[in-house]
């Protein structure tokens, strides 16, 4: 598969502040993929540069060819892009802001309509709503209708999901799914790590870095090694004795139980036992399975 | 919430209705002293306005109750001295410092300059901030932003704190830190009202309340809500309760 963005050692910095370090990643042709981390990280900087809205300090960056510095004019009309926070004309109404957003790209309502269709579709009740009176969940479709009005090769999505409810943001990710089957690539960026899951690529970013890029499934290969649910009928509590217990590297809520990240020879039923003793009655330790958050929490723990 | 458990937060019928639209609809509801309540829902349920009447910003249409043991359509100035709010999108103010952020909340809280000072200091140490207090908070990472919006919220030590999203586009490791120290606040007894997306985090509170197209469709533990519906997780709770969702804010 060819890649059809590629990003060489780039560096961004703001005074004082390096906000992207030496970043090299390459994304897949068709592919969905996911640049996961948490606020601060960089994310949105990088956006900024594959948009062509900054230019970087150090480093190179194509999209579908075209370099984001020397081919910015027409890197532009490659690209979709959704920022996080809400930029569409709130005085103009629904079909308003679609002509707007059709008409800068030259291109007509119709055109396209077909792969906007199912997202559009949702808002066609209101057609002359005006954009900054609708719900977050219209918003947020009106927004990706706007950009994809030209039939983009690349959708760029920067926390598309931040304060969504769980079926809502489900509803997105099969949306994406849809786009995605239409050939469209889509970068998209989530501190939510369930939905890296449903990436066919991640990368983690932490502080400017990116810590590790894979497949879902190969990033969280050998976690479960040494990994432990805990639980008891007091939970507060008993993650504090965990962190006190020897061979214990960390521990830390994860729903209903802990996760309880351990060095070689940890041994659980001698650990219940102690736990016991300490009064923690009902404590259970059993082998825990590990998934992005896991990884997420480990990696931000080396890095410090 | 158990029997024997002080009433903090008790309404009956909480009614909103804008024009024809009704926001809030007959929501009855009582957290005990201490709770860890969650106020669950998808995106248009309702929660806002029904957590807006709870502060006293807003007057119910129908229905009432009391919060902190003050009415909230006849004593809603009360209220508002007697409970702390938070939310992730706007909680301080980045261009002043730590300890002028704290300053301002406190005394707009109603906090006497002299308490605020010696609470101030005694917080300082238990959080390890000493060395950040004349930092501008634009300049101090985001654990610490949230544990200052946190102290910011409670200095003035009320009954209630209301959460409202407070870990959203947060990394799981400082919503992790986060949810320890309202799990250190609860036991202290401050009763936490708090509203999240994060279905790992609904686990965390004693009791659940999920709001459905303005009414409340569940109310009861995480244990027995998962039983009750037959999942495993408060994710899969949610999905069955809200799938059938009419509005979407």
């Amino acid at each position: 598969m060819n890649d059809i963005i590629e990003i060489q050692g780039i560096t961004k910095r703001y005074s004082k502040l390096t906000a992207l370090s030496q970043v090299t990643l390459s994304v897949p042709q068709g592919s969905v993929f996911g640049l996961i981390g948490p606020d601060g990280a960089g994310k949105t900087t990088l956006y900024q540069i594959l948009t062509t809205l900054l230019n970087p300090d150090e480093g190179t960056a194509t999209v579908a060819g075209l370099d984001v510095v020397k081919d910015f004019r027409r890197l532009r009309t490659v690209i979709g892009y959704m920022p996080e926070k809400f930029s569409l004309y709130p005085d103009l109404t629904v079909s308003e802001n679609l002509q707007f957003f059709a008409s800068l790209f030259g291109v007509g309502v119709n055109e396209n309509f077909d792969l906007i269709a199912p997202i559009f579709g949702q808002l066609e009740k209101f057609p002359g709503r005006m954009a900054g009176a609708l719900s977050g969940g219209m918003k947020q479709k009106l927004a990706l209708s706007c950009a994809l009005i030209h039939r983009p090769s690349v959708l760029l999505l920067d926390e598309p999901t931040t304060g969504v409810d769980a079926v809502s943001r489900s509803e997105f990710w099969d949306m994406l799914a849809q786009l995605k089957e239409k050939g469209i690539t889509i970068l998209v960026s989530t501190s939510y790590m369930d939905e890296a899951e449903r990436c066919d690529r991640i990368a983690l970013i932490n502080k400017g870095k990116i810590l590790d890029v894979d497949t879902p499934q190969e990033l969280i290969k050998g976690l479960d090694k040494n990994l432990y649910n805990a639980s008891a009928s007091d939970m507060y509590p008993l993650l504090e004795a965990l962190r006190r217990l020897p061979g214990v590297d960390d521990c830390y809520t994860f729903g209903a139980t802990l996760h309880v990240a351990t060095r070689d020879g940890f041994n659980p039923a001698e650990a219940i036992l102690d736990l016991r003793r300490q009064g923690l009655a009902d404590a259970r330790i059993y082998p825990a399975k590990g998934n992005i958050e896991d990884l997420f929490i480990k990696l931000a723990k080396n890095d410090g | 919430m158990m029997d024997n458990m002080e009433t903090v937060i008790s309404v009956n019928g909480l009614t909103k209705q804008f024009g024809s639209f009704t926001a809030v609809d007959h929501i009855t509801l009582q957290v005990g002293r201490g709770e860890i309540f969650g106020f669950l829902g998808a995106n248009g349920a309702g929660k806002t306005t029904a957590m807006r009447m709870l502060c006293g910003l807003s007057y119910p249409t129908a229905g009432g109750g009391t919060v902190a043991g003050f009415d909230i359509v006849s004593q809603a100035e009360e209220i508002k001295r007697h409970i702390g709010y938070m939310s992730q999108r706007f909680s301080l103010y980045e261009n002043l410092t730590v300890w002028e952020n704290l300053n301002l909340f406190a005394t707009i809280y109603g906090m006497a300059s002299k308490d605020i000072k010696s609470k101030a200091e005694e917080v300082f140490k238990t959080l390890g901030m000493e060395n950040m207090r004349n930092t501008l908070v634009k300049e101090i990472p985001l654990g610490w932003k949230q544990k200052l919006a946190f102290t910011a919220a409670t200095l003035h030590s009320p009954d209630i704190v209301f959460l409202d999203e407070p870990t959203g586009g947060v990394d799981p490791a400082t919503r992790r830190k986060f949810w320890e120290m309202i799990y250190r606040a609860s036991s202290q007894g401050m009763t936490i009202f708090v509203t999240t997306h994060y279905l790992d985090e609904a686990e965390y509170c004693s009791r659940i309340s999920i709001m459905v197209d303005g009414r409340i469709k569940a109310l009861d533990s995480p244990a027995r809500l998962k039983e009750q519906y037959c999942a495993a997780t408060m994710d899969e709770v949610f999905r069955i309760v809200a799938k059938d969702a009419k509005r979407s804010d």
